[in-house]
């Protein structure tokens, strides 16, 4: 397994290079990135910034909004997270089927190797957990012959960063209607930064031969070109987003107002809409 | 079996079920690419979806990326995805040929996937570009046997 290792990369820029590894490369790779640049949201592939996001705040501050190329949540990333990426062919680990929950579970040894004596680590319904509260998380994208396993760890965040997201509608049943800061925890109460990436790379030799790889190898790569899927939404996108929000939120308020008075109109008889020549007035 | 004593005993360790059916359905006269996918010939059209294996073993369907209409598909090449327990998943298209339509229920209802794969869930409608490649594919029978000995092996 290859390991490259990053410092302060932007999330789009891993992002990118993750899909291309994926698509492009027939070797197995660990990408670790020590924090992104600046504070950035990131949705899932099916993630509409409506249901997600609370879009003005987002607006105002001008946070840049990421639609990645695999599944899951919705996550807030900036100089706090630490990124571990696992980009393996299908058959990379011994009796693993490429499907989410096999290779989530694989994942889980890898991370209770790291957590070994640290604190109660476990994998609760797809979520990385330390006790009951929600420390990583972690999405994939499944190829014919390959697979990609990414994590986004809170080893710190800004609490105030908390306010851009929505409760999303569908949550595990252990989060229990729990808010986002009852719900997460920091990783830094439990384990120093560079201790988790030290432990997380022996973990990985437990199961793979890993040698480094700087970026610079394989940044620009030579031969077909590749599109990544991975993007980042424009300001327009996020406006259309929100005066549709409002507009669809404005029409259902109308047309309750219009069916309540429809409703009294025919049981009292006190409407006559009969001058807009609806023949309302029954 | 080895591999499958280590997947229980981690499920066990970890507190998280891996159940899944041991059989899957199949259609009898339907025909079947390696990578789980359906394919139902009527003349030169062609109807593909996911297989029941494949629904039970991905989870949850939530979403379906979808191709547009006209789009031109390449036997083995991917065409879509579905998202399933965080993870976007490739479909792959048995069958060469262009895209005349698509199952828009899928984007309201991507739970047809799993519920009805080789009815209601069906992904695209295919204009058959070469008929031949049927012949490659795998019958109902055959479909079955690689199911199990996939299964078998993990």
């Amino acid at each position: 397994m290859n390991l490259v290792r990053l410092k302060g990369v932007p999330i789009l820029q891993q992002l990118h290079l993750e899909e291309r590894l994926l698509r492009k490369s027939s070797d197995n790779w660990c990408i670790i990135n020590d924090g992104t640049h600046d504070p950035t949201i990131v949705m899932g592939i099916s993630g509409k910034p409506v249901e997600l996001l609370e879009i003005d705040p987002v607006l105002q501050d001008e946070l840049p909004v990421i639609q990645r190329f695999t599944g899951g949540g919705t996550v807030i990333v900036d100089q706090g997270t630490v990124f571990v990426t696992f980009i393996c062919n299908k058959d990379a680990v011994p009796g693993l089927q490429s499907y989410p929950r096999p290779i989530m579970s694989w994942s889980s040894l890898v991370y209770q190797k790291v957590f070994q004596g640290i604190g109660d680590f476990s994998l609760r319904e797809n979520d990385y957990v330390l006790g009951n509260h929600k420390f990583g998380g972690n999405a994939q994208s499944i190829i014919k012959n390959r697979w990609l396993h990414h994590t986004s760890f809170l080893w710190d965040y800004e609490i105030s960063n908390m306010r851009y997201l929505k409760l999303p509608k569908r949550t595990p049943e252990y989060r229990q209607a729990r808010g986002h800061l009852e719900f997460i925890c920091r990783m830094k109460d439990y384990i120093p930064r560079s201790n988790f990436i030290d432990r997380t790379i022996d973990a990985v030799g437990n199961h793979f031969l890993v040698r480094s790889m700087e970026l610079e190898a394989i940044k620009y790569p030579s031969g077909t070109k590749f599109q990544p899927s991975s993007r980042l939404l424009r300001k327009q996108e996020l406006e259309e987003a929100e005066f549709d929000s409002r507009t669809g939120v404005f029409i259902n308020g109308l047309l309750r107002s219009l069916d309540l008075c429809s409703l009294v109109n025919r049981e009292y008889g006190i409407y006559n809409f009969s001058n807009f020549g609806h023949g309302w007035n029954e | 079996m080895a591999s499958k004593l280590w997947a229980s005993r981690a499920a066990s360790y970890l507190r998280i079920s891996l159940f899944h059916r041991g059989f899957a359905t199949v259609i009898k006269d339907f025909k079947y690419a390696d990578t789980h996918e359906w394919v139902k010939v009527d003349g030169s059209s062609a109807t593909v979806g996911i297989t029941d294996h494949a629904q039970d073993h991905l989870g949850d369907v939530v979403y379906v990326e979808l191709p547009e209409v006209g789009a031109v598909v390449t036997q083995g090449g991917s065409f879509g995805a579905v998202e399933s327990v965080k993870a976007t998943s490739d479909i792959n298209s048995p069958i060469s040929g262009k895209v005349v339509e698509v199952n828009e229920e899928l984007s309201s209802s991507p739970g047809l996937v799993n519920a009805s794969p080789y009815e209601n869930g069906w992904i695209i409608k295919v204009e058959i570009e070469n008929s031949d490649e049927v012949k490659s594919l795998m019958d109902s029978d055959q479909y079955s046997k690689f199911c199990e000995e996939e299964d078998a092996k993990h």
